[in-house]
């Protein structure tokens, strides 16, 4: 089931680009600029998507891409696809009533770590454990940006943000562990320094069958990056790169070494039924009678 | 003839619940999202049960939330949905319920309700829903709400919620209780084939002219499905016509008026009442839902009396029926509104026939109004 995941459409992000791939998916019809701060990461994790879209060849009509509400819900008007903004936290759970009807079509969610984590962490965690399929997009920023940086679910311990005046007591939630121990499919991590790398496992996981996460790690420089005085945008996306290992060398770290590490890779990859072909079979079960 | 799977004849004893699953699956209802609530939940377990076997989906969802989520999901992938729950649940559901309303997809919420506020008395009716049905999310928005009085009419308007909600693209809730959820009685169902089911409307256009929240002529524009071709936005933000963001007046303005236009202009569509003897009447009776089989035979008692009370049975609860109460009630004395709650559709008849008019008849302890309450109510001396 995974083999055309793990070989073909993916030969050709290897070959010559087309450099201007996205203008083919951008909404012209849509008011520019958008609405993030120069410098954010966010775009970079659309151009991915744009791109392993694009890279797989998938038809715009069979693609959804769904999100929630902050920085990263900001994002599907932009794309012409079948797009929705919905509430706060909910957008698993309105992908999952589209997948069920619909369920050759990609639905793709993407989410902040408030969104994802807080107020929709209960949603994350059943999508997970259903193992619907659709593709999680976590766009990690580790606060709320739209409101000025207020600490999140995957704000780190002891950081200054705007509703932790004099520190953060609590701790960051591991969003990879987190879908895995809940039942993903399919979960990787990669950040917006490592933009094909981040467009590979995108591609990926909207090609496999089953609840897919895929974490990009990210920053906000405007809000929790101010608040600690970390830097500019680019100070902050060197830090990414300086600070992120692969999952092969940290195997071969201690607990002490890769502890402020961030941890890129495929952390789980495996075939499990998914829940609308399951479905598929209850229909069958129940029009012959119940057997 | 035609039976129903589930029943030998069109005649047959059925549960309020029961008639609401089956009157969905009548209307072409196939997906269904929701989550265990007394004393909703045996929509739910007829529904897990019936829907597969016709081609249809269900799912149990984690909460009140993600049901209405995904109900809302799987219209917008062009499937007629429902979710069912009673006041706690119908609570969680509406910041989502206010998606809807604003990006104007077609749903039905079933809400049984129980008594509150809170866990309340869980199987106990109770008519305290009604103005959270009406302003249970934020902001302005139109809503259409049926209260059914009987198993048999919770079918037919569970069959009429879908077709008001794709007609007008809009949520539509049918408020029941615990009494005709639970409640079983002789019904003899239509034939299937006599049923009208109303189809949302396909647009005509191109993708390329397609706009999702068009200023349309008839007000309701076409909601095509998502994965055939019109690809398109649907935000919660306030939205121009295209559905892309905006904070110009000039074009949220247009979509408030809209929205309420296509229901305001098809009032004598959406109002669906009973009226009895309202003519030479000196006393009229208004009730809906279970109330109204307590109020119907307070009516006949005072007859039988030799008052002259007319009786006014909503079956439309939201829009309120303004104009339908205040010509009923110019030339009246009396108004007797009789409620599960401590007074909630009886606001909306003062506000229409004035404070001094109304005598409401409340409980909201958990049992029915008898009739004799309503009676006294009725012959009480000025």
């Amino acid at each position: 089931m995974n083999r055309v995941g793990r070989q073909g459409p993916f030969n050709n992000l290897r070959a010559p680009r087309e450099s201007r791939v996205h203008e083919r998916y951008l909404r012209h019809s849509k008011r520019f600029p958008n609405v993030w701060c120069a410098g954010c990461g966010i775009g970079i994790v659309l151009g991915a998507i744009i791109r392993a879209v694009d890279g797989l060849r998938l038809d715009k009509n069979d693609v959804a891409l769904l999100s929630g509400i902050g920085c990263t819900g900001r994002m599907p008007v932009y794309v012409d696809f079948n797009t929705m903004h919905t509430t706060h936290g909910r957008a698993l759970a309105f992908a999952t009533g589209l997948k069920m009807v619909r369920p050759k079509m990609k639905v793709i969610v993407v989410m902040g770590d408030g969104d994802a984590l807080a107020i929709g962490g209960n949603h994350f965690i059943h999508a997970a454990r259903r193992n619907i399929g659709l593709t999680a997009i976590v766009v990690n920023n580790a606060t709320y940006g739209m409101t000025g940086g207020q600490y999140s679910p995957t704000t780190p311990t002891d950081a200054r943000a705007a509703t932790a005046p004099y520190g953060h007591i609590e701790q960051p939630f591991p969003i990879t562990e987190l879908a895995a121990a809940s039942g993903a499919a399919f979960v990787a991590r990669s950040t917006v320094f490592h933009v094909q790398e981040l467009e590979k496992y995108i591609a990926q996981a909207t090609v496999k069958e089953g609840f897919s996460v895929v974490e990009a790690v990210s920053y906000c420089h405007t809000t929790l990056g101010r608040i600690n005085r970390w830097g500019t945008a680019p100070d902050m996306m060197r830090r990414l790169k300086e600070q992120s290992i692969t999952l092969g060398r940290a195997e071969q770290m201690s607990e002490e070494e890769k502890r402020d590490k961030i941890v890129r890779g495929v952390f789980v990859d495996r075939d499990i039924p998914e829940y609308t072909q399951l479905y598929d079979r209850i229909i069958e079960r129940a029009q012959a009678g119940g057997r | 003839m035609t039976p129903y799977p589930t029943t030998k004849s069109n005649v047959t004893l059925m549960q309020g619940d029961q008639a609401c699953a089956e009157g969905a699956i009548a209307a072409g209802c196939r997906f269904f999202a929701g989550y265990p609530i007394t004393p909703a939940t045996e929509i739910a377990e007829v529904l897990a049960r019936r829907l597969p076997q016709i081609g249809g989906k269900f799912i149990q969802m984690e909460d009140e939330i993600a049901s209405i989520a995904a109900v809302i999901g799987a219209s917008v992938g062009g499937v007629k949905s429902m979710t069912a729950t009673s006041g706690p649940g119908l609570g969680l559901m509406q910041e989502n319920i206010g998606y809807a309303a604003m990006t104007e997809i077609p749903c039905v919420v079933v809400d049984v309700q129980r008594l509150g506020p809170s866990t309340g008395r869980p199987t106990s009716p109770s008519q305290g829903d009604v103005m959270q049905a009406r302003w249970g999310t934020h902001g302005d928005h139109p809503i259409i709400a049926l209260s059914p009085a009987s198993v048999r009419e919770t079918f037919d308007l569970t069959v009429q919620a879908f077709n008001f909600s794709e007609r007008y693209r809009t949520p539509v809730m049918l408020l029941m209780d615990e009494v005709i959820g639970h409640m079983r009685e002789r019904v003899e169902l239509p034939d299937l084939e006599a049923i009208e089911r109303v189809e949302r409307p396909a647009t005509t256009v191109p993708p390329e002219w397609y706009k999702p929240f068009e200023n349309f002529p008839a007000d309701v524009p076409p909601l095509v499905p998502f994965g055939e071709g019109h690809r398109y936005h649907l935000p919660g933000l306030h939205h121009d016509e295209r559905g892309y963001p905006t904070n110009r007046v000039d074009e949220v303005q247009p979509w408030l008026d809209r929205v309420f236009r296509k229901i305001d202009r098809s009032l004598s569509e959406i109002l669906l009442y009973e009226e009895d003897e309202i003519e030479d009447a000196v006393t009229l009776v208004v009730a809906y839902g279970v109330v109204s089989r307590s109020a119907r035979s307070a009516v006949e008692m005072a007859r039988e009396r030799g008052r002259k009370v007319g009786f006014l049975k909503l079956k439309t609860i939201w829009p309120f029926a303004e104009e339908v109460v205040e010509h009923a009630a110019a030339r009246l004395h009396r108004v007797v509104v009789p409620e599960l709650n401590l007074g909630q559709l009886a606001l909306e008849v003062e506000r229409v026939v004035g404070r001094h008019k109304v005598r409401r008849v409340n409980r909201a302890d958990g049992e029915m109004i008898q009739p004799a309450e309503i009676l006294a109510a009725i012959e009480e001396r000025e």
